[in-house]
């Protein structure tokens, strides 16, 4: 896409945010949506393009009552949001559609409205991995890191640091779940989920939603929201199984669609203000530094240990307490992708100084998918 | 290679143990473990092992691909020792992926050693071990090899 040519101009969180059992999965996505649409100054009716995952673009559009020319129901795990920016960043300039609305809603935590967790015993992962007794992500995303470990000598203590950091952040954000300072021992010293990850290096589990409205920068003016530019996008998928994961120390996905980004972009590293690196997984953020570029391989937890990625450091990285300590409703992209937002707008609670250039990059699966997306801000 | 009939950590865990199901592109793979045998697939284009089955090489697309047995020796890639009790299994159990002699990686459980960090060592030899969890399905499991080859011990 051409930079700066589709732009956010509507962005919202649900209107609560945690633990919301009076609101089922599909009221969560009209909840973000009805206030996205508050946020951009407008209504359903002048929305002509819907994404979301997790439920069907046909129930949203018919719950909201929107008639789209443009419907986008990718669905590849958390970050798919990030490919619906994607996708509805290229639908637009194509002409197939002037105004996306891409949501997102889930009761991870009280399970209102969610359907029976069906199981196809014959995919590959039902056949080649379920066997050996996983007990879903906590056992399978985590695996890799025994590797990355191994390989470049990194510790428990890397993975806790990383947890430990993003309190700090999460204290200044009075929506996250978990706001009091930790320390290295209490993270260490939790409850052993799946050696060597406690249960502070595994994400919430909370429920929410949110929502962006993207059209075409020459149509910010229209609209009520502060605009945040789409500089690059990217995306990519890998495996569905964990164990076939070409490099357990790095993500394809991940370094395919953050190249495409920063490329579309033209941008590197060195560029970007604030970053946004999804957190299901303490390890998570160790990956997406070394393969974005950020550092070398290996070299992410030292830069983390060396307060880079903390308050007053060089490149703030999950700045609204990420998966660990904000939310996590069970796809998480949409939260980092709002986060970004704030950051280039100017409005968050833990606002960065003078954020030009921010980066969301969304994991989806067990490093199955990957989407990267770079905002700017309006300097106009 | 060793073919057992019950698995010690499976004897109190409420939950049953997750089945899978075969389909056409993944019997072979699943009648060889029934037989004692790790079966993996070869491609005589590019001649490239592979896992998970299916009727083409993922490396090059081509379809000239045959059936092979595996040694059953490899070294633990990576793991995690899972200290929940997960479907069909108590606590504490590894949830492992073995790169095996010939290329491919598969997950697996460690069997027959400690589930702990002292015991679980990256790139340690293992090999493979036969479950029978019913008529249809056998599963393979690895566990340290405790002599090398042509070692004493």
């Amino acid at each position: 896409m051409k930079p700066r040519s589709i732009a956010v101009v509507g962005a919202a969180e649900t209107t609560e945010m945690g633990k919301i059992p009076n609101t089922s999965i599909i009221g969560l996505h009209a909840d973000a949506a009805l206030n996205a649409m508050a946020d951009a100054g407008i209504s359903a009716n002048e929305i002509d393009g819907i994404a979301t995952a997790g439920i069907s673009p046909v129930d949203l559009a018919h719950y909201l009552g929107i008639t789209p020319t443009y419907a986008d129901g990718t669905s590849v795990g958390g970050c798919s949001f990030m490919l619906h920016v994607r996708h509805a960043a290229a639908a637009i300039n194509e002409g197939l559609c002037t105004t996306v609305l891409i949501t997102h809603g889930e009761s991870g935590r009280s399970g209102v409205g969610a359907g029976g967790r069906g199981s196809n015993r014959s995919v590959l992962s039902s056949q080649f991995e379920a066997p050996y007794g996983p007990v879903g992500p906590p056992t399978l995303f985590t695996i890799p890191w025994s590797r990355y470990a191994h390989v470049y000598g990194a510790s428990s203590e890397d993975l806790a640091r990383v947890a430990v950091t993003q309190r700090a952040w999460a204290a200044r954000n009075p929506r996250a779940k978990f706001q009091d300072p930790l320390s290295m021992d209490e993270v260490l010293d939790a409850t052993m989920i799946a050696t060597p990850f406690t249960k502070l290096m595994c994400c919430l589990v909370t429920d929410g939603g949110g929502a962006l409205i993207l059209t075409s920068a020459d149509r910010v003016d229209e609209f009520a929201g502060k605009p945040a530019f789409i500089l690059g996008t990217g995306e990519s998928v890998e495996t569905p199984m964990v164990s076939q994961m070409e490099d357990f120390t790095s993500s394809r996905a991940f370094r395919v669609a953050g190249k495409k980004a920063f490329d579309e972009a033209e941008i590197t590293p060195a560029d970007v203000d604030h970053l946004m690196i999804y957190d299901a997984f303490a390890h998570l953020p160790i990956f997406g530094l070394e393969d974005l570029g950020f550092v070398g391989k290996g070299e992410a937890p030292g830069f983390i240990a060396d307060g880079n990625t903390a308050i007053g450091g060089s490149l703030p990285l999950n700045t609204n307490g990420g998966g660990l300590s904000y939310m996590h409703s069970g796809m998480y992209g949409m939260y980092a992708l709002q986060e970004s937002v704030r950051q280039v707008r100017g409005i968050a609670p833990a606002q960065v100084d003078d954020v030009a250039i921010s980066v969301a990059h969304g994991v989806g699966g067990m490093f199955a998918a990957s989407g990267t997306i770079v905002f700017g801000a309006d300097h106009r | 290679m060793v073919v057992r009939k019950s698995h010690p950590m499976t004897d109190s865990s409420p939950r049953p143990r997750r089945m899978p199901k075969p389909t056409p592109e993944t019997q072979h793979f699943w009648d060889g473990t029934r037989e004692g045998e790790l079966r993996l697939q070869r491609c005589d284009a590019c001649s490239g092992a592979y896992f998970p089955p299916r009727p083409f090489c993922p490396a090059c697309g081509s379809r000239d691909v045959r059936i092979e047995v595996a040694s059953g020796r490899g070294l633990l890639h990576a793991f995690v020792i899972n200290q929940r009790p997960g479907p069909g299994f108590d606590a504490p159990h590894s949830v492992a992926v073995v790169e095996l002699e010939e290329g491919p990686r598969m997950m697996t459980n460690i069997v027959e050693c400690e589930q702990s960090l002292d015991d679980l060592v990256i790139d340690m030899p293992v090999e493979v071990v036969f479950e029978q969890l019913d008529d249809d399905i056998t599963l393979p499991l690895f566990r340290p090899t405790t002599k090398p080859a042509g070692g004493a011990s």
